[in-house]
């Protein structure tokens, strides 16, 4: 999978890295929870960037192309930063065959981004899923943690709007 | 635990909440809170229902799982004790305090939001679910508790006969009677490859060795298939139950639960419930005191639909980049850490405890010849009623669609129904009486899977199906081996080709061919079955595809390339309507007169066919 890798510059807090060193001193025992402690490192920092891979393969004694390898690999790990409101759009075959790709399209043409872009205020990304589970709503998209299904296009705008 | 006595003591305490004794005046409320009910608003209703329930002592408000009718959510059920259950539907808050006072506090149903409700029915006004179409028909065995326990108490569980089984394999089995047991009843796997699970047992016990695994595989990884989550979330313990048991019969001391990160809600009831199983002694150290020892671990998945096959999903739970390994050796030899290893789907696992406590006879009653029991299905797409059902092995798909879906919406015609997701193939309309089981499917080269059922209308290409399925697996090859990660690349960009009207003959004929090629030359199961849902449409719907190659048209009016919008000279009354609406101003016309689209500037984007009122618009 091609991936995005941001050029926006690295800003960690000193207490994000609090948290991660702390998160690696439990598990740098056992390397193959490497991925482990890359997900609880996108919990804190929103996205893996490479300041933070090179931590988290510091950390674990881990060569830091395998922690590439594995950042690259997984659809779930993002080497850019979301949006304040991240938009994610289920093109799972339920959803698909109940139109979301027109959502999708739509909710692309208001934001004027692709997926996997954010808007230039940070306010929005948008990103392609495989079903989040809920395709007896379909079709479905959530913003951040809300879900909203049986979602028609002309819908989007008036959601999207909520977000402001 | 130390012994059945202990546990039956844990049941006798509990039964009465959930099986409520006749004459006790017990009213039992639950909630469907899966991912679904909480999507579509269950929480408020659940706190609704709590706050008004406070005072009542004779009412309890639960959280359970998924009750199987998504479209319906949010739905709550209420028991009675004597009583046949009510289920409310599509509840608000608001409809919930309508509840509480009527219902609850006044033991008058408030018809109007059952399940079904007609109000010209003469018996009662509303339907009940166990009585419905959707129900009757079916049989649950793995999603017995889904929706009748809260997932978060290991207490219900075991007021269900949870745990018995293990307790009963743990104080009189060996381990090869409880192979021997899975053996017999038939069981295959329900991952999608049908393997019979005994078997698979079996083997990984005939491997000596000083550690052993038992892996989970719940990655799920069908897009449009919630099966597996709706067992995590409804019914936790099952899983840890039947793990336990195949780690008893197999020889393994610890078990790994790898679940796609995208399941929450699924991963959280699972931590809850391993670690009540702790709590309680049924997972750790001496287990129903028969110096027995098992423990549980749960892995994250990071979205890496290749995780869900069994080798890599192993090297996924190793910390590597997912891909997958040759096999030979299997995990039965080299599997989890390079110990040997039984990988069974949550489905599976969701069947062994009911086999063990009701008999390998029992199980194998029900079914086929060659595929015996239950089936669970997520039913999607453009069917009425959208939801999870559990059908016997057997069952035609004609009564899956007409009977349990309630047919096409909007009186559309039923084309084809997809199962086994991107691996899978179609069933058309044709075959609508082929009965449900692994040899029946897998001869009209269709596959059983993990139980995503698609339903598609006149409305849906069939070409586009399989471009769309293309497109997943080439997002998701894990590039290790060339003849997927470049083939499937070469079949969508012919796909493309064709869905764009720029498709020759020759172009299906090299579709076939290279199908070929990549079928029998990928690494493993993602590329040997990418190509299916190509040959399969190219099967059953050659048709289609010519019309896209030859007259340039897309019969379904999904590819847009392929579309041109035309005005009736005759219905069209001039209102200008759609010369308004077209976002690109490619219509033009006087008022009170015929338009026109000119077909240069259209974007076909339909929405001046969507909003004349005089159906002048047609799309061809
Ligand atoms: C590309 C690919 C994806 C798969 N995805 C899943 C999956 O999401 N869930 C699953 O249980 N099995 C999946 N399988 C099947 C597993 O490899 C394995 O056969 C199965 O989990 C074995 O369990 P069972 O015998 O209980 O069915 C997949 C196989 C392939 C080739
Ligand atoms: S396909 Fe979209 S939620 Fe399942």
């Amino acid at each position: 999978m091609l991936k995005k890798i941001s050029k926006i510059p690295f800003s960690g807090t000193p207490e994000q890295e609090e948290q991660l060193r702390a998160c690696i001193n439990e598990s740098k025992h056992d390397k193959h929870l490497l991925m482990t402690v890359m997900q609880k490192a996108q919990d804190i920092y929103g996205y893996l960037p490479f300041e933070v891979q090179k931590m988290i393969a510091e950390g674990m004694d881990v060569p830091l192309e395998k922690v590439y390898g594995v950042s690259t690999f997984y659809a779930q790990f993002a080497l850019s930063p979301k949006g304040k409101y991240n938009i994610s759009v289920c093109l799972g075959t339920a959803c698909y065959v109940k139109g979301s790709q027109q959502v999708l399209d739509k909710i692309c043409e208001i934001l004027g981004i692709e997926p996997g872009e954010c808007t230039m205020d940070g306010k929005f990304s948008i990103e392609e899923c495989r079903c989040v589970g809920a395709c007896g709503l379909a079709p479905v998209f959530t913003v951040n943690e809300d879900v909203y299904g049986r979602v028609k296009p002309e819908e989007v705008a008036g959601i999207l709007a909520k977000y402001n | 635990m130390k012994s059945l006595a202990e546990l039956a003591a844990i049941q006798d305490k509990v039964k009465d909440s959930i099986v409520l004794p006749e004459g006790s005046g017990d009213v039992r409320v639950v909630v469907g809170m899966a991912t679904c009910g909480i999507a579509a608003g269950a929480k408020p209703v659940y706190d609704t229902l709590t706050d008004g329930a406070k005072d009542l002592s004779n009412v309890t408000v639960k959280q359970t799982g998924c009750i199987g009718i998504c479209q319906f959510e949010p739905v709550v059920e209420v028991y009675e004790a004597g009583k046949e259950k009510v289920t409310y539907v599509k509840m608000t808050p608001e409809k919930a305090q309508r509840v509480v006072e009527e219902h609850l506090k006044g033991g008058k149903v408030v018809e109007e939001y059952v399940y079904n409700y007609k109000p010209d029915q003469t018996d009662g006004g509303y339907g009940t679910l166990a009585k419905s179409d959707f129900y009757k028909a079916q049989k649950r065995v793995a999603l017995r508790n889904c929706g009748v326990i809260n997932p978060e108490s290991i207490e219900e569980y075991i007021a269900m006969d949870g745990y018995k089984a293990l307790g009963k394999v743990l104080t009189g089995m060996s381990s090869d009677d409880v192979i021997k047991c899975v053996m017999d009843s038939g069981l295959r796997g329900r991952g999608g490859g049908g393997f019979p699970t005994g078997r698979k047992w079996s083997f990984t016990a005939a491997n000596k060795a000083d550690q052993k695994y038992v892996v989970c595989n719940a990655d799920e990884g069908d897009p449009g298939a919630f099966m597996d989550r709706s067992v995590l979330e409804g019914d936790p313990h099952c899983i840890v139950e039947a793990m336990t048991i195949c780690g008893y019969a197999t020889g393994a001391t610890e078990g790994y639960i790898y679940v796609r990160a995208e399941y929450p809600i699924a991963v959280r009831r699972l931590e809850i419930a391993i670690a009540q199983a702790k709590e309680l002694g049924l997972l750790g150290k001496n287990i129903f005191g028969s110096g027995f020892d098992f423990d549980l671990h749960i892995r994250l998945g990071a979205g890496a639909f290749v995780c869900g096959e069994e080798t890599a999903l192993m090297t996924s739970i190793e910390g590597n980049r997912g891909e997958p390994r040759p096999r030979p050796p299997y995990p039965a030899v080299k599997g989890l850490f390079a110990k040997p290893t039984t990988e069974n789907n949550v489905e599976t696992f969701a069947n062994i405890a009911q086999i063990i406590l009701k008999g390998a006879e029992w199980f194998a009653s029900m079914g086929t010849e060659r595929s015996k029991g239950t089936k669970v299905f997520a039913l999607g797409g453009k069917i009425n009623n959208t939801g999870l059902v559990e059908i016997p092995m057997g069952t035609t798909l004609r009564e899956v669609i007409d009977v349990i879906g309630g047919g096409i919406p909007n009186g559309k015609q039923f084309k084809a129904a997809q199962t086994g997701g991107p691996s899978g193939g179609c069933i058309p309309a044709a075959l609508i009486d082929t009965e449900i089981d692994y040899d029946n499917l897998t001869s009209i080269g269709c596959m059983m899977g993990s139980g995503g059922l698609i339903v598609m209308d006149e409305d849906t290409c069939m070409v586009d199906i399989a471009k769309f399925f293309l497109t997943f697996t080439v997002d998701e090859s894990c590039g290790k081996c060339a003849p997927c990660r470049i083939g499937t690349n070469r079949m969508k960009e012919i796909l493309d080709k064709i869905t764009s009207g720029t498709g020759t003959q020759a172009d299906i004929e090299k579709l076939e061919e290279l199908a070929d090629h990549i079928k029998q030359s990928s690494l493993c199961g993602l590329g040997q079955t990418a190509p299916n849902p190509v040959l399969a449409t190219l099967r059953f719907f050659r048709n289609e595809y010519d019309a896209h190659v030859i007259d340039k048209k897309c019969p379904a009016g999904v590819c847009k390339a392929l579309l041109t919008y035309k005005i009736d000279a005759d219905k069209c009354k001039g209102c200008t309507l759609c010369a308004r609406n077209c976002p690109v101003n490619a219509i033009s016309g006087k008022v009170k007169e015929a338009h026109t689209i000119d077909t240069d500037k259209c974007i076909k984007c339909g929405a001046c066919m969507a909003g004349c009122k005089f159906g002048a618009i047609s799309r061809g």
